[in-house]
């Protein structure tokens, strides 16, 4: 399995891994995380075949480890994602994202009554509901669904 | 001043809410105090709401305070581009108190998290209007001597109304059983539904207004209103349906009162108006009283 991922998307010496995003949201992953603006040396591969999903992509950026907080934004819409972290040429650690009860300014709340899509108000959305997510806004209470959750 | 500030009723718990009504009361009795003297009351409607306005100025007034404010946008710095954030952190140096409408959804969260003063909630777009709801509570609690073990009727819009909602979820701490009539189209939501269940509370859906009301404690009125509806078609076909007639009321019980936020339009015929179960203007009246007990003591005035 390894020797295929090699041949797809090449090895990093040191830094992070993320593996098993779905294909259609690498690009939203890539903006969540802020690759779009990182120096550090970034390779990615996408419509790679999954067992999981039909496609999946990996990302792999070098000297780059992610804080918790961090990544944890990205099960938004990368809930199965997996993070490989490696130390010379090696998996050193493996961690998965985790679905955080409030998001903050990461999501948008999909009432277009809400004063946070009217005014300047960062938003603050709390999870009801893991499977489908749902979250409620803090603002105007009302609940945003997984097919209406937009990031912003 | 998040903590002290009323912006949605899920923010009282029911110590609060007996507490509120208990004093409703007491106010009714002595409507002429001078709690307020010396203080100053911010009115913020940047959306014009008349009744609600009335009400909130004249319980201020009656508590002895004074009124500053506007009675809608066009008369405030909103025109000019001023955001709600500036607006409140002003307004907030000048009043001890902040009462305030505003047309979008959240809108009073966030002004209670930007003030320095507290925040009374008086309707932010279709979300939460809780002093109408203290004051539904304690039209209840008046005309039935409690507010437990009651048999609500909500009719006509339960899908938009967002007093029927707060009302909901307000009464679930006194053990209700609630009946819903509405038409399809403007249903109790199942988010509420859920709610419901999750606390164990009795409901009965029903799309036919008829004398199942016979049992009902309350009667809680509301319009259909025509905007809520994609088809006119539809709205034509439902409009006239969830009428309330005196004649309906015959075989009612005689603590049955029937209440409504108003406007109405049509939903109750004029005919109801002089039956002593009609009890929607004197719940308006005793909106008074409601908001000067939560404006007491919200200030930490008695």
């Amino acid at each position: 399995m390894s020797t295929k991922k090699e041949l797809s998307v090449s090895a990093i010496q040191e830094g992070t891994v993320i593996d098993h995003i779905p294909a259609e949201y690498l690009f939203k992953v890539i903006r969540i995380l802020g690759l779009d603006n990182c120096s550090n040396l970034i390779t990615f591969g996408t419509n790679l075949g999954s067992s999981k999903f039909g496609k999946k992509a990996i990302i792999k950026v070098a000297d780059k480890f992610f804080k918790d907080d961090e990544i944890n934004k990205i099960a938004l819409v990368a809930k199965e994602a997996r993070l490989n972290i490696i130390k010379d040429y090696e998996v050193v650690e493996k961690k998965l994202v985790h679905i955080e009860s409030e998001i903050i300014g990461i999501a948008r709340c999909f009432n277009p009554k809400c004063i946070t899509n009217n005014q300047e108000v960062t938003t603050r959305l709390l999870l009801v509901e893991k499977e489908p997510l749902a979250y409620k806004c803090h603002y105007c209470e009302k609940i945003t669904t997984e097919e209406h959750l937009e990031i912003i | 001043m998040k903590d002290l500030s009323l912006v949605s009723i899920n923010d009282f718990s029911k110590e609060e809410i007996l507490k509120v009504v208990e004093l409703a009361a007491r106010f009714e009795k002595e409507p002429n105090q001078d709690l307020l003297k010396g203080k100053v009351v911010a009115s913020l409607f940047f959306e014009p709401s008349t009744r609600t306005r009335l009400s909130f100025e004249t319980a201020i007034n009656r508590l002895g305070g004074r009124v500053i404010g506007f009675s809608d946008a066009s008369s405030s710095s909103t025109t000019k581009g001023e955001t709600l954030n500036d607006t409140i952190k002003m307004v907030s140096n000048y009043a001890d108190l902040i009462v305030m409408r505003h047309p979008l959804e959240g809108s009073a969260r966030y002004a209670s998290e930007q003030s320095s003063v507290p925040i009374i909630n008086a309707g932010d777009g279709a979300n939460q209007h809780p002093t109408q709801t203290l004051l539904d509570l304690y039209s209840i609690q008046k005309t039935q001597g409690t507010l437990e073990d009651l048999n609500i009727f909500m009719v006509g819009d339960l899908k938009y109304g967002r007093t029927v909602h707060s009302l909901l979820q307000a009464m679930s701490h006194f053990n209700p059983k609630f009946n819903f009539i509405a038409p399809d189209e403007l249903k109790m939501p199942d988010e509420y539904k859920i709610w419901l269940d999750s606390k164990g509370i009795p409901y009965y859906e029903h799309s036919e207004f008829t004398d199942i009301i016979s049992k009902a404690d309350i009667l809680y009125m509301t319009r259909v209103q025509q905007e809520r509806f994609v088809d006119p078609m539809e709205y034509e076909k439902v409009k006239n349906i969830y009428i309330l007639r005196n004649s309906m009321l015959d075989n009612t019980k005689d603590n049955l009162r029937i209440l409504h936020p108003l406007p109405r339009v049509n939903e109750i015929n004029t005919d109801v108006d002089s039956n002593p179960k009609a009890y929607y203007f004197e719940q308006a009246e005793n909106g008074v009283y409601a908001r000067m007990a939560i404006i007491a003591s919200i200030l930490g005035l008695v």
